[in-house]
C-alpha cells in the first residue's frame, strides 16, 4: 500500500479547498442560509409542521443533504477533471499507485471538505431554527456514507467529462432536480399516489428520508431500506471506477 | 571436461546490463493509428541513450508506455527486472519521468508540487533530499513561489525537479531542451552529466541532434513506430560519417584531368573548387596520393577545408532512405 502517495493526493486535494475557501465552503453555507431564510423562517412560518415536525426544523436535513449532494459531485468531479485538463495527471498515472490507492485519496479528500461542509450547514442551521438529532450516530453514518458515495460518483463524471460543460450538465441536469424532487423541501407522502411511486424511483428520496429519520425519527420509507439504497448506489459507482481503471476509459490511451 | 559456464566470456561488470528491456512492443491507438510497430530496445544500465526521430515517430508513445502513461497493444517492457504492467510498483519507483508539454499546477508552490510528487512515489519525506534538488536547479529561492508565476524555463526546471524528487535510477527526458534558453541547456547538460555520475540511467530524446552527439553514449533512431537503427555513437558516426576536403583552386579549371578522375573527386560547377571525400574508418584516405597527384598535374590550391558529417546529416540520410 502507497501510503504516501495516498496522502499526497488527499493534502494536495484539501490545499485545494484551503486555498479557495470562499467559493468551497462560504459560499454553500451563504446559499443554505438564504433557503433558511427564505423557507424555514419567512414561509416556514405559515406552514403547518409536518409529522409534528416544525417546517424549519423539517427541512434542515434535506438541505444538508442538497448540499452534500451537489459539492461532493462538484468537487470530486473538478479534483480530478483538472490534472486530465492540463495534462499533470501524466504523473499520477506513472507513479506507483494502484487505483483503489488513487480513489481514496481523490475521494476521500472531497468527502471530508463534504463533511465539512455539512457540519457547518448543520451548525449554521441551529442559529436560525430549533431542532434536536434523535440518532446522532446514525446522522452521521448517513452524513459520512453519502458524502462518500456521491464523491465517488462526482470522480466518475470527472473521469467521463471531456469538457468543462460536461463537467457542469450532469450536476446541474440530473442530480439538482433530482435533489430537489427528492423531499428536501416536502415530504413525498404529501404527493398524490401516482407522483408518490414515480418519487420512488428518486434515489435521493432514501437518503433525505434517511437522514432526516436520524434526526427526528420521521421517515418517507423506511431506514433500512435507506441504507440499503445507499449503499447499492455506492457499489454501482465502485464498479463503475473499477471498470474505469481497468480499461482506461478516458485516462489511459 | 569444464564445466560449461566456466567457457562463457567474462562480462564487463555493471556495465552492459540491461536496465530496460522491451520486447515486441506495438501501440495502436483507438483511432487505428498504429504508433508502434513491433519495437525492440534495450537499455543499459548507466548510460546516455538518446532517442531520435522526425515528429510523429512514436518517441513519446515509447516512452509513455514505459513510464505506464498509455496502455501498450502488445508486447512487454521490464524495467530493474520487474514488468511495467505485472510489477508496476517496483518498476513505476525506479523511473522518473520529464514530459515534453510543460505541464505543471498552476496555483501550488514550487516547494508543495515536489513534496506531492516525491509523496506520489511512495518516498517518505526528506526536505533535506528536495531541498538540494532545488538548488541544483536553481530553484530554491522560488521555493514558495507558485508555478505559474515562473518563467517558461523556470517550470521546465520544476518539471525536472519533480522527476528527480523520488530518486530515480532510470530518468526519461522527452525534449528537455525544446525551447530552452542557451543557459539553462548548459546547466541541464550538467546536471545529466552529473546524474549519469551517481548510476542514473538516461534516456532522452531530442531534436537538437549536437546534443546526442555531444551527451549519448548510443543513439537509437526510431521513424514511422520503428526503431531502424540502435548504434554506440562512435561507432554511428564512423560508420556513417563520412569527411570531405575541400580544396579551393588557384586558377578555376574547365574539367579534371582524364587521370584525376573517380567517383570521390568532384569538380564544383564554376571549376574553382575541388571537392574530396573520404571514409573516416579507413587508414587510408589517400589525401596525401590526391595532393601528389595535383601536384604533378600542376594543380595549385590556395586553400582547403576538411569537413564531417554531423549526426544530424547522418539522422536524415537515414531517416529519408527508409521513407
Amino acid at each position: 500500500m502507497n501510503f504516501y502517495g495516498i496522502k499526497a493526493i488527499y493534502l494536495f486535494e484539501m490545499a485545494r479547498t484551503w486555498r479557495t475557501i470562499m467559493q468551497s465552503i462560504a459560499s454553500p453555507v451563504l446559499s443554505t442560509s438564504l433557503y433558511f431564510i427564505v423557507f424555514g423562517s419567512a414561509i416556514g412560518s405559515r406552514m403547518a409542521s409536518i409529522e409534528g415536525v416544525s417546517y424549519g426544523a423539517f427541512i434542515v436535513p434535506g438541505l444538508i443533504m442538497l448540499s452534500i449532494l451537489t459539492e461532493s459531485i462538484s468537487n470530486a468531479s473538478f479534483g480530478i477533471y483538472m490534472p486530465k485538463f492540463t495534462g499533470t495527471i501524466y504523473e499520477v498515472l506513472s507513479a506507483p499507485i494502484s487505483a483503489v490507492e488513487t480513489v481514496i485519496g481523490y475521494v476521500g479528500a472531497a468527502a471530508t471538505k463534504s463533511i465539512i461542509i455539512g457540519t457547518i450547514i448543520l451548525i449554521t442551521a441551529r442559529l436560525f431554527v430549533d431542532f434536536s438529532i434523535e440518532h446522532p450516530l446514525w446522522m452521521i453514518a448517513f452524513l459520512v456514507l453519502t458524502s462518500v458515495t456521491f464523491s465517488l460518483f462526482g470522480f466518475i463524471i470527472g473521469i467521463w467529462a471531456d469538457s468543462f460543460q460536461k463537467l457542469q450538465i450532469v450536476p446541474l441536469m440530473i442530480v439538482t432536480p433530482l435533489a430537489f424532487l427528492g423531499g428536501s423541501f416536502y415530504s413525498i407522502n404529501m404527493l398524490p399516489p401516482f407522483w408518490q411511486t414515480i418519487a420512488l424511483f428518486n434515489p435521493v428520496v432514501y437518503l433525505v428520508s434517511g437522514f432526516r429519520w436520524s434526526f427526528y425519527g420521521v421517515a418517507d420509507v423506511g431506514v433500512g431500506i435507506s441504507l440499503v439504497m445507499t449503499l447499492v448506489f455506492m457499489l454501482i459507482c465502485l464498479a463503475a471506477i473499477s471498470w474505469i481503471f481497468r480499461t482506461g476509459y478516458r485516462i489511459k490511451a | 571436461m569444464k564445466p560449461l559456464d566456466s567457457l562463457e566470456m567474462p562480462r564487463p561488470a555493471g556495465a552492459s546490463d540491461p536496465i530496460i528491456t522491451v520486447s515486441g512492443l506495438t501501440k495502436t491507438y483507438a483511432s487505428g493509428f498504429q504508433a508502434l510497430k513491433k519495437v525492440d530496445l534495450e537499455i543499459r544500465k548507466g548510460e546516455i541513450f538518446a532517442l531520435l526521430g522526425p515528429n510523429g515517430a512514436g518517441k513519446t508513445t515509447l516512452i509513455s508506455i514505459i513510464c505506464g502513461i498509455v496502455n501498450p497493444s502488445t508486447g512487454t517492457v521490464v524495467a530493474d527486472r520487474h514488468d511495467i504492467i505485472r510489477d508496476f510498483r517496483p518498476a513505476r519507483t525506479k523511473i522518473g519521468l520529464v514530459p515534453q508539454e510543460l505541464t505543471t499546477d498552476a496555483f501550488e508552490s514550487v516547494w508543495a508540487t515536489v513534496t506531492f510528487s516525491r509523496g506520489l512515489f511512495g518516498k517518505p519525506p526528506n526536505p533535506a533530499y528536495l531541498e538540494k534538488i532545488l538548488k541544483d536547479l536553481s530553484l530554491w529561492e522560488k521555493r514558495d513561489s507558485k508555478i505559474m508565476t515562473l518563467s517558461g524555463g523556470m517550470k521546465r526546471r520544476v518539471m525536472i525537479a519533480k522527476a528527480l524528487s523520488h530518486e530515480p535510477t532510470i530518468l526519461f527526458l522527452d525534449e528537455p531542451t525544446a525551447g530552452v534558453d542557451v543557459e539553462l541547456r548548459r546547466d541541464m547538460w550538467e546536471m545529466v552529466r552529473g546524474l549519469r555520475e551517481n548510476g542514473v540511467t538516461i534516456i532522452l530524446t531530442t531534436h537538437y541532434i549536437e546534443e546526442a552527439e555531444e551527451m549519448a553514449d548510443r543513439i537509437g533512431v526510431i521513424n514511422k513506430g520503428e526503431i531502424i537503427l540502435v548504434e554506440d555513437k562512435h561507432v554511428l558516426m564512423q560508420k556513417l560519417g563520412k569527411k570531405q576536403l575541400t580544396l579551393h583552386l588557384q586558377h578555376p579549371l574547365a574539367s579534371l584531368p582524364p587521370e584525376l578522375q573517380s567517383a570521390n573527386l568532384q569538380l564544383s560547377p564554376d571549376g574553382t573548387e575541388l571537392v574530396y571525400t573520404f571514409d573516416t574508418q579507413s587508414q587510408e584516405t589517400g589525401i596525401a596520393s590526391l595532393l601528389r597527384r595535383l601536384n604533378e598535374h600542376g594543380i595549385d590550391f590556395k586553400d582547403l577545408q576538411t569537413s564531417e558529417s554531423s549526426l544530424e546529416e547522418i539522422f536524415v540520410s537515414l531517416v529519408r532512405g527508409r521513407a
